[in-house]
């Protein structure tokens, strides 16, 4: 490719997003509501994917839009827009006053106490503008790398679903009625390879392998991705099914991930105060076994889930959720501290629609001792999870049963793969069955765990 | 339904600009350039708790460009739909392409109008006061079923998108398609257990379906019954076995295991493992599959996909045999193969692909009856959460959420939920009996494929299935070891 910078120039954006929402909330206060909050968010993405070597998809792109959440004494509702006319913004305040006149008094319904309200100081180095500081053909050029090295690597590769590089920054900004507006940054860039490995006899397997800034000074090289890929992927070549069987269970970290996720379901407040977790009601409870601490920290400087302040305009912060097994916290927001009588901590998620939820900051299991070979060598007859396929997880009753993949452990070894294979037990007792967990932790996203080991899962297979 | 001329009212858009937009997106060159221009509004209501809690309303709008070149795509949207950012969009997708200027066709053909989801008053256009009273209704029904039903959540949600699509080869297409869905889920609650439940349906359809065809205390009614049967549920084996599908939503069996693998796209690429495998065996002679996205009111249904091509029934499997592919224009024309009108994408933030609409298989000769007495020792599943399928190496699940074991014939004991997994290219080689009861979903399926979610349906009647992995916890099971 000889040359894909852009040569047109970007109509400017003029308006002050801050000023926009602050506009927002005093209108709707104007029109009698007696809380608002608004939040305008703005992003820039761009995405390319490289695929035999040829470029396959080129996208680039920016958007915005806005959201308003009204009150009426306890009754609230919600409107958003893409519209940022005069006419667009009318009609969207409109809506909201009407709106709220048709939903139900909730005694728990508001939003935080000005006194909750604020934001992290100092930098908290979550924008890098050098996500898009390569050229256009150098952009390509990283997917295509990542996708040469794994095809490059070893002959029985002969597929690809390609490359890809992306780069994305998000501006966000909330205003509400107790005169609170903050706003913050953040850039992210990826790069990534999914080859696709074929025996003689034409079975073929896909696997992939990624790397993830928030500044192109950290991204791995991708040479160093696309090798990986191809390693992970030519280790499921020739997989075959296991018999049924109970045996210990090693999740590699790429989906041990998943279990800490279950746990984050189990302690989102929404899921607690309606009895909807098999974790309500746990707290100062024993739920996992001793070697298990689980911390939510929304604080950490580059941190992929951190952020200054919450959905809600409260500081984020750092919460243990589980100490030696014992649960500490729920996460929650104000809505469902309110309901719990508790204190929010700082994790309400807001999208531009509806109340706001609850996320993750950066979410992680702590690292124990061991590497992550010594745990597997511990292992005469197991399974190494490396992909799980589907949901089938139950977090009402905490019954898990998933679909999976990976390699049979036999005498403390990798044997061979495995695939068309089932996972299966209950949560309640999976958590006290971590026998053990690995010193291998690696943040790679907002939720990140170690090597661990289960004990007591059924493998289903033939 | 007649032109609805959407875009050209509210935008002031002509047929002049739409030809320079498009002149702009083959500035660099390129086989082929479209506009996609959407207008999406949308409603949402839950009630939790007895109490309408949340309900929102919004817009979404904006135009996206597309320009391809060989098997290149360049892509760019904007939410603005003034001349200078749609212009600019249409040249940041240009410079994918990287050859002299080229003309545009003179004049649009308008694709034929078709009226698959006449509606006459779209629901988001309906007053807001008649959808809480569903939302209540749904809320008070699934409490009235039983005193264990404690947590109700009740939802109700719509949308109207209208869309145009134009592309340099003349295509001219307006829609204007509606969709709505509710939904009741609840929790049942005895001294130390607990189960959930959740039913819902809809479609291309107007408010009134929910006053009429399947209202709020139908679907209340399913999603309690199924919480309160879950509480006597007992463990589910673990191995192979027999499995009979009931009709209807089962049907994301379909889906997973050949709907995807179908899609041209992966085809093409020869990263599906069905490549290659066009006129051969891959299910029993019992099974015919198809797409149909023609079915009136039906959630996978539409007029025209998102390039603009009216829909069709499409055979993909005929008495067993791999008959063709799911296709957009960029797979059609590179593979030679016909548009199959299954472009779609979930917004004008989105790259066009093969998608499933309405997928199911027809209807056979067993009486349903027959078909659980000949099974010895299996799971009869009726209800299912989602699936997922690896399109590579074939591999799929999807995950009961109601199921029973048989045993010598006979229904017995629900069981908890289990994951299903099986081999995409060869599990409908094991499908020896084929109920005469072909069901549709009620209108809740929602497809996921690289990150783009579009509404979909599914559908099957009873199957019967000679051998599949059923992914239970019990301890005791035939031909299985236990350590």
């Amino acid at each position: 490719m000889s040359s894909t910078q852009l040569e047109t120039q970007k109509p400017k954006i003029e308006t002050d997003l801050r000023e926009i929402a602050q506009d927002i909330v005093g209108r709707v206060v104007a029109g009698g509501a007696t809380a608002a909050e608004c939040v305008v968010r703005e992003g820039d993405e761009f995405s390319t994917l490289v695929r035999m070597g040829q470029v396959e998809t080129l996208k680039e792109s920016g958007s915005k839009s806005i959201g308003v959440r009204v009150f009426f004494g306890q009754r609230a509702a919600s409107t958003y827009s893409s519209d940022f006319s005069r006419a667009g913004l009318d009609r969207m305040v409109k809506s909201a006053l009407e709106l709220a006149k048709i939903t139900s008094e909730d005694p728990f319904g508001g939003i935080p106490e000005a006194s909750q309200l604020g934001a992290l100081s100092g930098d908290l180095d979550l924008y890098h503008e050098d996500v898009y500081s390569l050229p256009g053909a150098d952009r390509i050029d990283y997917a295509r790398r990542a996708e040469k090295a794994a095809l490059d690597f070893d002959p029985r590769i002969k597929n690809s679903e390609g490359g890809s590089f992306d780069a994305a920054t998000g501006h966000k900004v909330l205003a509400n009625s107790h005169g609170f507006v903050g706003e913050y940054r953040r850039s992210y860039c990826s790069v990534a390879a999914v080859p696709i490995a074929q025996t003689e006899a034409g079975a073929m397997q896909r696997d992939y392998w990624y790397s993830v800034a928030r500044t192109l000074s950290k991204l791995d090289a991708p040479e160093k991705v696309g090798k990986i890929a191809a390693e992970r992927t030519l280790r499921r070549l020739g997989a075959r099914k296991a018999k049924t069987a109970r045996v210990p269970v090693v999740f590699d970290p790429m989906v041990s991930t998943s279990i800490l996720e279950h746990i984050f379901e189990g302690v989102n407040g929404d899921s607690v105060y309606r009895g909807a977790s098999f974790l309500a009601g746990k707290l100062g409870q024993k739920i996992a076994g001793d070697n298990v601490n689980i911390i939510d920290d929304g604080t950490i400087v580059g941190g992929f889930g951190t952020s200054p302040f919450d959905g809600e305009g409260v500081p984020t912060r750092r919460t243990v959720v589980v100490e030696n097994g014992v649960l500490k916290s729920y996460l929650l927001n104000t809505y469902t501290a309110k309901k719990l009588g508790l204190q929010t901590t700082g994790n309400a998620s807001r999208g531009l629609a509806g109340t706001p939820g609850i996320g993750p900051g950066t979410y992680f299991l702590q690292p124990s001792a061991k590497t992550a070979k010594e745990l597997i060598g511990g292992i005469n007859e197991g399974l190494y999870v490396t992909e799980f396929l589907g949901q089938g997880v139950n977090l009402v009753t905490g019954d898990y049963s998933r679909g999976a993949s990976g390699l049979w452990i036999s005498g403390g070894e990798f044997a061979y793969p495995v695939e068309e294979i089932t996972v299966a037990g209950n949560l309640k007792e999976l958590f006290f069955n971590i026998s053990e967990i690995a010193n291998d932790l690696e943040f790679r996203g907002s939720v990140a765990a170690p090597t661990i080991r289960v004990d007591g899962l059924t493998v289903g297979g033939e | 339904m007649d032109k609805q001329r959407f875009f050209f009212e509210h935008y002031g858009l002509t047929e002049n600009d739409l030809e320079r937009y498009l002149s702009a997106a083959l500035s660099a060159g390129g086989d082929y350039a479209d506009l996609y221009f959407e207008y999406l509004s949308s409603t949402s209501l839950m009630v939790d708790e007895s109490m309408v809690k949340s309900a929102s309303q919004g817009i979404s709008a904006g135009c996206g460009v597309r320009v391809v070149s060989g098997e290149r795509t360049g892509y760019a949207y904007t939410d603005d739909l003034s001349a200078d950012r749609i212009l600019y969009a249409a040249r940041t997708a240009a410079l994918i392409a990287r050859a002299p200027a080229k003309a545009t066709v003179a004049g649009f053909q308008k694709a034929a109008a078709r009226s698959l989801y006449p509606v006459t008053l779209p629901s988001v256009d309906a007053e807001i006061s008649a959808k809480v009273e569903l939302v209540m209704r749904g809320d008070k029904a699934a409490r009235a079923y039983d005193p264990r039903i404690q947590e109700v959540r009740a939802s109700y949600a719509d949308e109207l998108r209208n869309i145009l699509v134009v592309g340099s080869d003349g295509t001219f297409a307006e829609d204007s398609q509606p969709l709505a869905r509710m939904n009741v889920s609840c929790i049942a609650k005895t001294e130390g257990n607990s189960a959930r439940g959740s039913s819902g349906g809809g479609g291309r359809v107007a408010l009134d379906f929910f006053f009429g065809e399947k209202t709020p205390e139908f679907f209340a009614k399913e999603s309690a019954r199924q919480a309160i049967l879950q509480l006597d549920a007992r463990e589910a084996p673990a191995g192979e076995m027999e499995v009979v599908l009931g009709p209807g939503w089962p049907g994301v069996l379909l889906h997973e295991a050949v709907g995807h693998g179908l899609e041209a796209d992966f085809n093409r690429k020869k990263t599906s493992a069905f490549a290659g495998l066009i006129g051969k065996r891959v299910a029993s002679e019992k099974c015919t599959v198809v797409d149909n996205g023609t079915m009136p009111w039906r959630r996978g249904s539409l007029n025209v996909d998102d390039e603009g091509e009216p829909t069709q029934e499409t055979v993909l499997i005929e008495n067993g045999i791999l008959k063709g592919y799911l296709s957009d224009k960029l797979s059609s024309r590179l593979m030679g193969i016909s548009d199959t009108g299954n472009g779609r994408r979930e917004s004008y933030e989105h790259i066009p692909m093969p998608r499933m609409t309405n997928t199911y298989m027809l209807a056979g000769q067993d009486d349903p009856g027959d078909i659980i007495r000949s099974v010895k020792r299996g799971i009869y599943a009726v209800n299912f959460g989602g699936g997922q399928v690896d399109i590579t190496n074939g591999k799929f699940v999807f995950s009961a959420s109601e199921a029973y074991m048989i045993e010598d014939g006979q229904i017995t004991a629900p069981i908890k939920g289990a994951t299903l997994i099986g081999n995409g290219p060869d599990v409908l080689t094991r499908v020896s009996m084929v109920g005469n009861d072909l069901k549709l979903d009620e209108g809740v399926g929602t497809c996921g494929k690289d990150g783009q979610a579009v509404p979909v349906g599914v559908g099957i009647p009873t199957l019967k299935i000679d051998r599949l992995t059923v992914g239970g916890t019990a301890r005791k099971d035939p031909g299985g070891f236990m350590q």
